[in-house]
């Protein structure tokens, strides 16, 4: 009898290997294997026209940290892409706090309303989740330009003479990746707030907690993993972004995201580019796993 | 304070700013887009912001506008496309790997299946440039649309996947069991309880995954070779010479298009709490 069910179990999960096969298979072929290849274009000289000279070079590596000397050979250190690796790795970071900063008090405001009320706020939450990226960014620049929004309704109230530069700064970019990454951050806290049984609260007012306390030493903690979600699904975007850069930042402010597909479009050094796109993986990899362990110390907690 | 606790009358779940801050949020994250909208209908010959009244001119212009039919059509084609085979390989994923006996490779091929997730999509963009033009180099094989469609296909699966799995998740075995009893086989098992039953997932998972293919940009814009113009990159090529409310027209059928499927997909997905 026991022997037909181990049988069983092993023709069921041939079966499942079987199903699960087509997906695989997919993801290996379009996700794996090119990722494969950019790390060996990484590894390679570049081509005159784009793409690469099959020989083993560690150039682009090189080049990511220093220049080298078009005459003699020599190498100097030059921190021009260490540079926009920082600024990138700010933009990243700062983005994601100010999410934190206006994501969680939306979020727990829309877990404290009554449930029917709920359901409409994680709606009008989804929209802007899904809805078109390129076209918010554009939404964006329409407002901040000279002749958008908010320099015409300042020029109008004769607050300001002439228009205040908003687009192509930093500030710009900084709006953009808040604007585009914000529900990213409050639906996962909003999810792990929803189950927060407010009789906790409760008993931390009975202990004579004022609501700072309750808010800080109850509710926070236990919103711990729904922050870590949104933190992870704020900053992997936000640090490879490409879009709100490129129309926000009008390509003076460059991110890494943008310098990648530069190397893949006009000035064509493929290796470079692969190199670049090689350290973005790494970081971002660092990136979840630090916060994963910071999400696994809060269950063992 | 704790008289006011005991007697239940103060509100422990206020936080003083919050629905400030609450409010705030969605006013900043709809502006934006109402002002495009709104926009769309100005009766004015540059995309200012001084309203010069109601017209649908703009609309009108986009519907004789070839370039914009054209893309769009090509949109839908490969959203389409792309939907129904991330779909169909997002079920079969999912029933492998829920509500099963563990098997060796299961959580590997959860973690593969949803990488897409994880890796930025620039670099997913330009490892894709860089696989099919090493194709098109080696064997002489140039794909043309389908390489969009299958692109889109792979990151379309984690999207179909993940609504699906959640819901078989909350599938009740004894239905299953039940059948199973009255002498259905495996299939007529699948076929008459779990695929009705599984439906909702099914539909909210391929409405995301349309939305996705719809709405991509980076990814499409890298591989797409010229006359493979979608939707988005349409939008795109004429952000620097339109300077007409036509682009906010074409903004907003996109934006209209990606908010009918959110809904569709949230309402699908609230179904089963029914």
């Amino acid at each position: 009898m026991s022997e037909l069910a181990t049988l069983q179990d092993k023709e069921d999960t041939r079966r499942h290997r079987l199903l699960a096969l087509p997906a695989i298979l997919i993801m290996i072929a379009l996700g794996l294997i090119p990722l494969m290849i950019v790390v060996v274009y990484s590894l390679m000289a570049p081509g005159e026209y784009g793409g690469v000279v099959p020989k083993f070079s560690l150039e682009a590596y090189v080049s990511l940290i220093f220049q080298r000397d078009m005459f003699d050979d020599t190498l100097t250190f030059s921190p021009a892409y260490l540079e926009i690796y920082l600024r990138t790795a700010i933009f990243g970071v700062v983005t994601t706090v100010l999410c934190v900063l206006v994501g969680f008090p939306t979020a727990y405001f829309m877990a404290t309303r009554p449930a029917d009320k709920r359901n409409i706020w994680v709606l009008l939450l989804t929209i802007p989740f899904w809805s078109n990226l390129l076209v918010r960014t554009i939404a964006v620049m329409f407002i901040i330009r000279d002749e958008g929004l908010i320099n015409t309704i300042l020029l109008d109230l004769g607050v300001i003479d002439h228009p205040i530069t908003l687009l192509y700064t930093n500030f710009a970019i900084l709006l953009g990746l808040v604007y585009s990454f914000l529900p990213f951050m409050v639906l996962p806290i909003y999810a792990s707030l929803e189950k927060f049984d407010f009789r906790l609260a409760e008993a931390g007012f009975d202990l004579y907690a004022n609501r700072f306390q309750v808010l800080t030493q109850i509710i926070i903690p236990l919103a711990k993993p729904g922050i870590v979600t949104g933190s992870i699904l704020v900053f992997v975007p936000a640090f490879g972004a490409y879009v709100t850069p490129l129309l926000l930042g009008g390509g003076s402010h460059l991110m890494i995201g943008d310098l990648i597909a530069l190397q893949f479009g006009s000035s064509r050094n493929w290796p470079l580019g692969s190199a670049f796109s090689i350290v973005l993986m790494v970081i971002v990899m660092l990136a979840l796993l630090f916060q994963l362990r910071r999400s696994g110390q809060v269950k063992h907690g | 304070m704790a008289s006011f606790a005991s007697t239940g009358k103060i509100d422990i779940k206020r936080q003083t700013g919050f629905g400030f801050i609450a409010v705030a949020c969605l006013v900043a994250l709809y502006l934006p887009i109402l002002v495009v909208l709104v926009f769309s209908f100005n009766n004015a010959m540059s995309i200012g912001a001084s309203w010069q009244g109601f017209s649908l001119r703009w609309y009108v212009t986009l519907m004789k506008n070839q370039g914009f039919f054209d893309s769009a059509i090509l949109s839908i084609v490969v959203a389409v496309a792309a939907t129904v085979m991330s779909t169909i390989l997002g079920t079969m994923a999912a029933l492998a790997t829920t509500r099963v006996k563990r098997w060796r490779g299961q959580g590997a091929t959860m973690l593969i299946i949803t990488s897409p997730l994880i890796v930025p999509e620039i670099v997913s963009a330009v490892s894709l440039l860089a696989f099919f033009s090493f194709i098109a180099q080696a064997f002489g094989i140039s794909f043309g649309i389908l390489k969009i469609v299958l692109a889109h296909t792979s990151f379309c699966i984690p999207f179909a996947y993940l609504p699906i799995k959640a819901r078989l998740e909350g599938m009740d075995v004894t239905l299953e069991n039940a059948a199973a009893d009255l002498y259905a086989d495996r299939w007529k098992t699948f076929r008459y309880v779990t695929l009705p039953l599984l439906l909702p997932g099914i539909s909210s998972g391929a409405a995301l995954a349309f939305i996705v293919s719809f709405d991509d940009f980076t990814i499409t814009q890298l591989i797409a070779g010229p006359g493979e113009t979608t939707l988005p990159l349409f939008i795109w090529s004429r952000i620097r010479n339109i300077v007409t409310p036509e682009l906010n027209a074409m903004c907003t059928v996109l934006l209209l298009v990606s908010i009918a499927f959110i809904i569709l997909s949230f309402v699908l997905t609230k179904k089963k709490q029914d």
